[in-house]
């Protein structure tokens, strides 16, 4: 019952990550949807790792390695951003698409 | 030395790849190369030649290549006729080389000239020393690709071009029937060996239908090789090239190459009547039949090249008739006199730049040494006597007479009537009379008169290897011992000279004296003077018979080419050119887009698994 409860939530969460980063045309969101598909990969581990068939800290272990590599993500997605930003004096999605065809 | 004569054709061989490599740096010294390379070939020619005169025929082979239970050979053969050909080829081509030196000078393609008379003479002494039908083939081709790039040494000529072209097309025709022929006799025998062959021969092996078919085959390959009729028409334009080029290819050896083949192949030819019928019918209508053509050519090169095609015509008579020395003999002071013939029109044209003997005249003063020589080789032609040529178409005349049919032998004096005859007619025309315009003219370089002198000499000494007089030397070399003269009555003799006087006589009053008027006989006959202007209209018949037919079909068949072949391969082409425009539609370059096609392939396969309930296969 428990369980069941936090993979709603992190479904939710997940899908709501998603949809903002197929659709919105800010990078900066749809970093920021990133981070969120991100954070509810992390609540599925933390809650399997309490409330699954085998409960055991290599679920904590894998979430701290997942905030660790979304804050080295971020970091380089950013300055991405402001390298493209730079280029193109412009932080839409859509016009970052040089490498078509 | 016998057991080195393979090394013989590897000098021009190597002239051939030096020259090609180097040529273009060395210039005008590329012909040191050649010359000293056919030099070199020429001394070891004659060493064989001196070892052979003592000793027995030498042959080696050695294993090519094995196929199931065949095994092709290479090797040499070093017999009488070989050896023999060997040294006149070497000989011919040395001169010719020393000649070129001088006439090519200057030419910006004169290494490559010299490089292409290499390929040319190691590919005809590989063949001349070749043991079996297989190899003779492959070197009989590779004279004819060195043939076809020295006519078209000129290629920016359009006619240079067409007369390669016209050679190369029609030398192949004849090739086929030889190609045939050689199947034939591979299938029946199992070998290509000349002496397997001639031992099937020999013990019935070899049906003597099969032996008369496989023969005259091989000699659809001769008669392409050595313009006989009806596969002439190529050597007279062949004279597009450069003079050096006719003297040496299309005069002395590469067209002497299928008398030669047939010569090689003799015993073949002598177990079959029908064979031998063939060849001697088409040898003695050629030589008529060139002859008449060459009375009324007016370039100088084209009445050489008519001539030759006549005496070749001669020779093959001679095969027919049974006389295989006598065609050798001939062929070889052929090779002489017509080499020295040719060199010497050379030296006429390098020194009025124009062929056409209407506009020479009064070259005797001017030319001190070219006209006699000239005059050496048209005597020799004609055959007067003491010269090289009156005992060599003395001995044709006999075995034409002794063993051929009676008209063959008629239509062979006759041809000598008009030989004489058109050989002083271009005599006359050219040294004597008034000259025209061409004060500027002045003798050659003496790099161009030593080879004709050489020549000049040997076109009156080669005669004395084989005289009624002092033995029949050559004869009984080239047969082992074997060879009788032919016991034919004296009086042919008698004929033959006042033949060969008549016409010089004839030719000295229309042309020399001009008591008589030039156009005597075709104002009587215009109709006979204007299709022997146009070469019995044989040309103009091919192209409208062959060359229209060729042509036809290939037009119908660029029709399938462009529009069926090519137009499926259009649609293949158009089918995965569509695909890749659409996939390439999808690449627009939005990560979005991507990730939005991702998740919905993603959300397929889910279900997908859920309606399943998992792994399926």
């Amino acid at each position: 019952m428990t369980l069941s409860a936090y993979l709603a939530l992190a479904l939710i969460l997940f899908c709501i990550g998603l949809y903002g980063a197929l659709t919105k045309r800010n990078t900066v969101i749809v970093l920021i949807c990133i981070e969120l598909m991100l954070n509810a990969v992390n609540i599925n581990f933390v809650a399997f790792a309490k409330y699954g068939a085998h409960p055991s800290v290599h679920g904590h272990v894998f979430a701290l390695f997942a905030i660790a590599v979304a804050a080295a993500e971020a970091a380089v997605g950013l300055a991405a951003l402001i390298a493209f930003y730079r280029s193109r004096k412009t932080v839409q999605v859509d016009e970052a698409n040089s490498l078509k065809h | 030395m016998m057991n080195l004569a393979w090394v013989v054709p590897l000098f021009p061989l190597g002239s051939f790849i030096l020259l090609l490599l180097f040529g273009r740096r060395w210039k005008q010294a590329s012909a040191y190369v050649g010359i000293a390379a056919t030099f070199l070939s020429l001394l070891l020619a004659l060493a064989v030649l001196v070892d052979r005169l003592g000793g027995s025929t030498y042959e080696a082979n050695w294993t090519w290549m094995t196929i199931g239970g065949v095994t092709l050979t290479v090797g040499i053969s070093a017999t009488a006729l070989n050896v023999w050909m060997l040294v006149v080829v070497a000989l011919v081509s040395w001169l010719v080389h020393v000649y070129s030196q001088g006439y090519m000078a200057g030419d910006e393609r004169f290494s490559t000239f010299y490089a292409y008379l290499g390929l040319f003479t190691f590919a005809m002494l590989g063949l001349v020393l070749s043991p079996n039908l297989l190899q003779a083939y492959i070197f009989w081709e590779l004279v004819g690709l060195g043939s076809f790039l020295l006519i078209g040494f000129y290629f920016y000529k359009e006619e240079a071009k067409a007369a390669a072209k016209k050679a190369f097309i029609m030398t192949r025709i004849g090739d086929v029937g030889f190609f045939i022929g050689m199947m034939l006799l591979f299938w029946q025998t199992h070998s290509f060996d000349y002496d397997d062959i001639f031992r099937a021969v020999g013990d019935g092996t070899l049906s003597p239908g099969m032996t008369t078919l496989a023969a005259i085959l091989i000699f659809i390959g001769a008669i392409g090789k050595s313009g006989q009729f009806p596969l002439h028409t190529w050597l007279p334009d062949a004279m597009e090239g450069p003079t050096p080029v006719s003297a040496l290819i299309h005069a002395a050896t590469m067209v002497a190459a299928g008398v030669y083949l047939v010569a090689a192949l003799f015993p073949l030819y002598e177990a079959s009547h029908a064979a031998m019928m063939t060849v001697a019918t088409i040898g003695g209508v050629t030589a008529i039949f060139a002859a008449t053509i060459g009375l009324v050519q007016t370039d100088i090169k084209r009445v050489l090249a008519y001539s030759t095609v006549s005496q070749l015509g001669y020779m093959m008579l001679a095969l027919g008739a049974g006389s295989y020395v006598a065609a050798i003999f001939h062929l070889t002071t052929h090779a002489f006199f017509k080499a020295l013939l040719f060199l010497a029109a050379g030296s006429v044209i390098h020194a009025v730049r124009t062929q056409n003997i209407e506009e020479m005249g009064g070259l005797w003063r001017r030319l001190p040494w070219t006209a006699p020589l000239f005059l050496i080789g048209a005597l020799s032609i004609s055959g007067v006597p003491l010269f090289a040529g009156f005992f060599s178409k003395d001995e044709i005349l006999a075995a034409a007479w002794t063993n051929g049919p009676r008209l063959l032998f008629w239509l062979a004096v006759a041809a000598a009537l008009l030989t004489s005859f058109y050989m002083f007619r271009l005599f006359f025309l050219v040294f004597a009379g008034k000259a025209r315009h061409h004060e500027d003219a002045h003798e050659a370089p003496a790099s161009m008169v030593a080879p004709m002198l050489v020549l000049g000499v040997l076109s009156i000494a080669s005669g004395y290897m084989q005289t009624p007089w002092f033995g029949s030397f050559l004869g009984e070399w080239l047969t082992d011992g074997a060879y009788r003269h032919e016991a034919a009555p004296g009086w042919i003799v008698v004929v033959a000279t006042i033949v060969s006087f008549a016409g010089i006589f004839l030719a000295w009053l229309m042309y020399g004296a001009q008591k008589m008027p030039r156009d005597w006989l075709s104002a009587r006959v215009p109709y006979v003077d204007e299709l022997l202007r146009r070469h019995y209209y044989i040309d103009d018949i091919y192209r409208l018979t062959v060359v229209s037919l060729v042509s036809w079909i290939s037009r119908l068949l660029a029709y399938v080419d462009r529009f069926l072949v090519e137009g499926l391969a259009r649609l293949a082409a158009g089918i995965v050119g569509a695909a890749a425009s659409a996939g390439s539609r999808g690449q627009n370059g939005q990560a979005q887009t991507y990730g939005a096609v991702t998740v919905a392939g993603l959300a397929i396969l889910v279900v997908i698994f859920a309606l399943t309930g998992g792994y399926w296969l």
